[in-house]
């Protein structure tokens, strides 16, 4: 969404619904630093304080798609990390 | 725009697939209900990941007027829903029923499965949960455990 707005070093990870409340924000920034998969994010943010409320069936998205976890990702990317899907 | 924070109405999507040369229409609504896993569900509110949830539900209107020779209109509302409010309406208008049929099927069922949007019910003693926190907690325990 505003990747300018971040530095190239920093991946930008936005959370949804329960994980939003869980982890106390919508927004993450973390050190780009080894992190070349959605997995490997999802690792990271699951480190977290209140990380382990991600559970087996997180959904990540990159760029607005359902990704793998073996997708790769980059500083810049829109990155989603999202609970099981409730919508109908 | 398939999603909305206003009040669904089925007729407004029928005229928007329906035309002479298609004679069947297919609709699907989908409305709050009043309980869940045995407890009385007062109110609900759907959110969602608003830009994901458009282009998913674009990708899954396209790929069924792909498949069927369809018309298809969809529309998911979010925000704070009452009993009986409908959440999710579906018209679909084919040359014939069959492909309607199948067209509107397939929507729901892939809305459900890969459309970003989330649920958080008001039950009747107050308490408030999103839909997930179950599957979220018992899977999360899992999850760390293997890693």
């Amino acid at each position: 969404m505003s990747a300018e707005a971040s530095s190239p070093s920093v991946i930008r990870v936005q959370l949804f619904a329960s994980y939003a409340e869980r982890l106390g924000q919508h927004v993450i920034e973390l050190p780009a630093d080894g992190v070349r998969t959605a997995g490997d994010v999802l690792d990271r943010v699951r480190a977290l304080p209140s990380g382990a409320a991600i559970g087996a069936s997180t959904l990540v998205a990159v760029n607005l798609r359902h990704a793998p976890r073996d997708t790769p990702v980059k500083a810049g990317d829109e990155i989603a990390i999202m609970p099981p899907l409730a919508g109908g | 725009m398939y999603l909305t924070r206003s009040p669904l109405t089925l007729s407004t999507l029928i005229d928007e697939v329906a035309s002479a040369d298609r004679g069947g229409i297919v609709s699907f609504l989908g409305t709050v209900r009043d309980h869940h896993g045995g407890r009385e569900v007062r109110a609900l509110s759907y959110s969602a990941y608003d830009p994901m949830a458009e282009s998913v539900s674009a990708e899954i209107v396209a790929e069924a007027a792909a498949r069927w020779p369809v018309r298809i209109a969809l529309q998911h509302r979010l925000g704070d829903l009452e009993i009986g409010d409908v959440a999710v309406a579906i018209a679909v208008a084919g040359g014939h029923r069959d492909e309607a049929f199948a067209a509107c099927r397939y929507v729901i069922e892939e809305l459900k499965r890969r459309v970003p949007i989330w649920k958080k019910e008001t039950y009747s003693d107050g308490t408030v949960e999103w839909v997930d926190q179950g599957a979220a907690n018992s899977e999360g325990r899992r999850g760390t455990a293997t890693q």
